[in-house]
């Protein structure tokens, strides 16, 4: 006998998802077009400065895929704690990988009272998960152990992977608008002759082209950014079977950090994409816009999915 | 995981593997030849419990099943605790040479939970056994690798790593165990150990 799944998919989820990845790609083909196309009738100058983006903005992807666990960790200022020094930490993080069938990542801690967690680190072997001294003393253990099935779901969903190959696009277009607006600033000025004019010309096509690929894909990341964050809430929820711990969770994380000053909260912006709730969380009455920009859904979006779970997994 | 869920971020919850149980009673056997470990006739089985209805009424219906043979056998009645992680332990009590009405009762629990659609939920399941010197051991099952593991605790919260290295070594033959030492998670004031 099959024993029927409580655990449906969520097909609109994964639609939704598969077009924005399609997008990210279309995007990435047409930008790679138009600069092959723009640089067709070119001087070597040019050339080298598209490669030097490709380059440096791979180098960096690269670089910040490797050192992802470290830079966050130092960037949260975490240390990183045994079993002895917490027990009770380690003790549900076991559970839960034991459950899911997972490898144990390294735990950490952030002395800091921002109630929030994170995990990082390019694959589930060199994984961090590292909460905060805050979200501990604030969360009760059922609602701790589904902040960590969250974390726990973007490390096995790898998606510190998936955002920097999706990010690399974003890069590369950034530093092509650095690059050619400089070589436009200082190539423009004292020699005038015609192929210098033609050379200027071609750096403004690229400039141009960078800037609208930059915006599309920024766009787009952020919306795949929401996207994860709504399924690590679902895996989460559906691993421990406890969706309304989650959502407890959320609601007490989301209602502190609104209220706390926003001095803390800007140095803690650059760890945003992965933080559970995101630390400059908008407030009530936010705008259509300002969800565009947000890399994670709004709080009444992710309670809704989660009461959706719990009705899913009471059915008889 | 495969490459498309990666790139959708979907996971499967993991299907447990239940019929490796019944390689316990012949591993107790060996057990009690090569290390003077015997089973204390105690087992029970770890889940996560899922919030709302379907859930407790399976979990009811369990218990009665169980406690409805053990009043047929004349042994204790299933007893449920809650541990301090939300985990749920059903612990069935048998004497001590009943290691094979231990391991049908632990089976019984788990294939309920499967059938009803909540095989993810399950944890681990754990025999327990004591040698003369009265040191505590336990071979704990963990649903999800399918695989065993020896779980020997010490006073304070410590473990004694080389009589579980030496239980491995015992029961490698009789049983699949698990070889990846990090898995093996400790549980802590488990009920029946």
């Amino acid at each position: 006998m099959v024993a029927r799944s409580r655990y449906a998919p969520d097909r609109g989820l994964t639609a939704r998802m598969t077009a924005t990845i399609f997008l990210l790609g279309l995007v990435f083909v047409v930008f790679v077009a138009a600069i092959v196309f723009i640089l067709n009738a070119v001087r070597a100058s040019d050339a080298l400065i598209v490669l030097a983006a490709v380059v440096i903005g791979g180098g960096l992807a690269i670089g910040s895929l490797f050192y992802s666990d470290k830079i966050a960790l130092s960037t949260a200022g975490a240390i990183e704690v045994t079993p002895q020094q917490a027990p009770e930490l380690h003790g549900v993080v076991d559970r839960i990988c034991a459950l899911a069938d997972m490898p144990k990542p390294r735990i950490a801690i952030a002395p800091t009272d921002i109630p929030n967690a994170f995990a990082t680190g390019r694959n589930t072997k060199h994984a961090v998960l590292c909460v905060t001294e805050g979200l501990m003393r604030r969360l009760d253990r059922e609602e701790l152990e589904g902040v960590i099935s969250h974390e726990l779901s973007h490390v096995a969903h790898k998606d510190v992977m998936v955002m920097t190959v999706a990010s690399f696009l974003a890069i590369i277009a950034g530093l092509l608008i650095r690059f050619s607006f400089y070589g436009e600033l200082f190539g423009g000025g004292g020699r005038r002759n015609s192929n210098d004019q033609n050379s200027g010309l071609i750096l403004l096509a690229i400039l141009a082209v960078s800037i609208v690929v930059y915006a599309i894909s920024f766009l787009l990341i952020r919306l795949l950014s929401r996207y994860r964050e709504l399924s690590a809430d679902r895996s989460g929820a559906l691993l421990t079977g406890q969706p309304s711990a989650l959502a407890s969770a959320l609601q007490k994380v989301s209602g502190t950090i609104a209220r706390i000053p926003t001095k803390d909260l800007r140095e803690a912006q650059p760890l945003n994409a992965f933080f559970f709730v995101p630390a400059l969380s908008a407030r009530e009455g936010q705008t259509s816009i300002a969800n565009l920009f947000s890399t994670h859904p709004p709080l009444e979006k992710r309670l809704a999915q989660l009461a959706k779970i719990s009705q899913q997994l009471s059915r008889q | 995981m495969g490459f498309l869920d990666t790139l959708l971020g979907r996971t499967k919850p993991v299907q447990p593997n239940l019929d490796v149980l019944f390689q316990l009673p012949s591993a107790a056997v060996t057990l009690q030849a090569s290390t003077g470990f015997t089973p204390t006739g105690t087992g029970s089985v770890c889940f996560r419990p899922v919030e709302g209805r379907a859930f407790a009424d399976v979990e009811k219906d369990v218990r009665e099943l169980l406690d409805m043979s053990g009043a047929k056998t004349g042994t204790l009645p299933v007893e449920v605790t809650r541990d301090s992680f939300g985990f749920t332990w059903l612990v069935s009590s048998h004497l001590s040479t009943e290691v094979e009405d231990l391991v049908t009762d632990l089976h019984a629990v788990n294939s309920a939970l499967v059938d009803n659609g909540f095989g993810p939920q399950l944890l681990c399941t754990l025999v327990a056994f004591r040698d003369d010197a009265q040191r505590r051991l336990a071979l704990v099952y963990l649903f999800k690798r399918g695989t065993f593991y020896p779980f020997a605790p010490l006073a304070g919260e410590r473990r004694d790593n080389a009589l579980e290295m030496q239980i491995k070594g015992a029961v490698e033959g009789d049983l699949k165990m698990e070889q990846d030492l990090s898995r093996w998670f400790p549980v802590w004031g488990a009920p029946g150990l």
